[in-house]
């Protein structure tokens, strides 16, 4: 090594898009001053698959399917936020009952997707325990949106005018009850991410965006109101049943990531209770009403509070089977530009934390599992409880027994 | 009188013109219909004085001689307006939005890209959605471009 100054020089490094951080194929161009960012160039569009050509091509009722699947996380989003504008369009009174029901799973995804934010957030910083624990417990929504939609991610909830399934007074119980858990859980994060010095340390004053910039950039979501920016879809153009749902739209004023944390965690918290009011007050009646194979012509904007902040859907029939125009704006589109200004003059190392603080969308898989027995060539379908039986055994035969784990984990948690 | 009604009349009141075009579909929903020329001057009147300060996105659509543009504009309370204009196909230009809304961009570029709309006064920068390597006189979203009818791993097997 020379005695020069070498992080003097200036240099600019490529970061993805196979993404060393994030599962999700991004790629940002760095000019560097030593570690110091000087400026972030991002480029865009690798996973664009053309679903709003493809849309067009399709009938109304295909494209609820096909647009639940441009996220596997904020699935429901899309789903509802399209449903909504066709349902404008066409003039049609979705029944409450329905409209309760889109609010429930709109929250469950909520919690799941925040309960995932965390987990990869603690991962991001070096804090894998928080990662084991979150998803853990995320597991227990994940189980509940699959006894409630017959699926994990993609639920197929919405349909047109309505939604496909109805839930009963027994799952109604397993939703208060799924709550209650996971309400304690999220105290004992609160209570983490409020106390715990590496956390606060690591998180604060990092990722920076004042409350001027963040309006004037156009962030959404938690993104904007850990910034201060008092905004939420669900109360400003509500829909589903949310005005009928009493809550509080959670803002910080940290402007960084651990405001963003924060918001999080306390949006979770305020989930809860919108889910105990569904519950609660959920009206008797028919779960959709007949939509139309031919939607009049008109069009129609809906705005959906995601997860990660507004879903923008735009829908123009010319009065045919198939729309005309289809358009969509998830909220990562608009976070993702407050990102140049977060990392400029910051370390690079705080790059991971900053881009997965946004919560940009990333996959997720699908639960069911096919199976070809090898000797017989005979296919079958796995069930969940047979798939976690054969995943438990696998690992036993390996010589680590979960459920001796989990029963030591319950013990310590008790004491 | 309802907000609203408000927004309408204070808007038709500066602009005389518009008193056809701007519609109140629903409560909370809007809908303004601005000639090309007119645009500049509406949009900067709806900003500022009609505190419409946030910006949905804009979405493109292709009319046939022309395309569209709608600016899909909020303000705090949940009141959104779509503000629609349009320019000839044959010359698709319209001025950038990125002076008042630099979070724009991305969706400018994104109608440059997919409707092969030319934005004036837009930055330098990288494309979006396509592929850099993308021929730029194909726009996907315009109704005459068709997808190939072999998918992309069959092509390169031909």
């Amino acid at each position: 090594m020379h005695d020069a100054h070498e992080h003097d020089y200036e240099f600019k490094i490529p970061l993805g898009p196979q993404h060393p951080a994030l599962k999700e194929p991004e790629n940002f161009s760095i000019a560097l001053k030593g570690e110091k960012i000087l400026g972030v160039d991002i480029r865009l569009g690798y996973n664009h698959r053309g679903i709003e050509k493809a849309c067009e091509a399709r009938t109304f009722l295909q494209d609820v399917y096909l647009l639940e699947r441009i996220c596997g996380i904020c699935s429901h989003s899309h789903s509802s936020a399209y449903v909504q504008a066709v349902e404008e369009i066409a003039g049609l009174v979705v029944p409450k009952r329905a409209l309760y029901i889109r609010t429930l799973i709109g929250e469950l995804e909520r919690i799941h997707s925040h309960f995932l934010w965390l987990g990869v957030a603690g991962h991001e910083i070096g804090f894998d325990t928080l990662l084991m624990y979150t998803w853990r417990d995320r597991e227990i929504v994940m189980d509940l949106l699959a006894q409630l939609t017959g699926n994990r991610v993609n639920y197929g909830i919405n349909t047109i005018g309505g939604v496909r399934r109805d839930i009963t007074p027994e799952q109604g119980k397993d939703i208060l009850a799924a709550m209650a858990t996971l309400e304690e859980r999220t105290k004992y994060y609160v209570q983490i991410a409020t106390e715990e010095t590496s956390i606060i340390k690591r998180l604060s004053g990092v990722g920076v965006i004042s409350r001027q910039d963040a309006i004037r950039l156009g962030a959404v979501g938690p993104t904007a109101r850990a910034s201060g920016v008092d905004r939420d879809i669900r109360r400003e153009d509500p829909y589903a049943a949310y005005a009928e749902m009493d809550f509080d739209v959670i803002t910080d004023d940290h402007c960084d990531v651990y405001g963003r944390t924060v918001v999080r965690l306390k949006e979770l918290m305020e989930s809860f209770r919108i889910v105990r009011q569904v519950v609660a007050k959920i009206p008797d009646g028919p779960i959709t009403v007949r939509a139309p194979r031919k939607i009049p012509a008109g069009d129609a904007l809906s705005r959906y509070e995601a997860p990660r902040g507004e879903d923008v859907h735009y829908v123009k029939s010319s009065g045919g089977e198939k729309p005309e125009r289809v358009k969509v704006r998830a909220p990562t589109l608009a976070n993702i530009q407050t990102v140049k200004h977060m990392l400029r003059d910051r370390f690079l190392a705080d790059m991971p934390i900053v881009i997965a603080a946004i919560d940009p969308c990333f996959s997720c898989t699908d639960r069911l599992v096919g199976v070809r027995h090898l000797d017989n060539h005979k296919k079958e379908t796995l069930s969940w409880e047979s798939l976690r039986a054969f995943s438990l055994g696998w690992h036993r035969a390996k010589g680590f027994d979960i459920t001796v784990a989990e029963k030591k984990l319950h013990q310590l948690m008790e004491h | 009188m309802s907000y609203e009604e408000d927004i309408r009349q204070e808007t038709v009141g500066r602009f005389d013109f518009l008193k056809d075009s701007f519609k109140i579909v629903r409560p909370r929903r809007l809908t303004l219909d601005v000639a090309y020329e007119k645009f500049s001057e509406v949009f900067d009147f709806l900003v500022h004085q009609g505190k419409f300060d946030i910006l949905c996105t804009i979405t493109g659509t292709d009319e046939g001689e022309y395309l569209g543009f709608i600016y899909h504009l909020a303000r705090e309370g949940g009141v959104t307006l779509n503000l629609k204009t349009r320019a000839p196909k044959s010359n698709p230009v319209i001025q950038t939005i990125t002076g008042v809304f630099p979070g724009a961009e991305i969706y400018e570029r994104e109608i440059v890209d997919l409707f092969g709309a030319k934005v004036q006064g837009l930055c330098q920068g990288n494309r979006y959605p396509l592929t850099d390597d993308w021929p730029a006189d194909e726009h996907p979203l315009r109704k005459d471009w068709k997808p190939s009818d072999s998918s992309g791993e069959e092509a390169n097997h031909a």
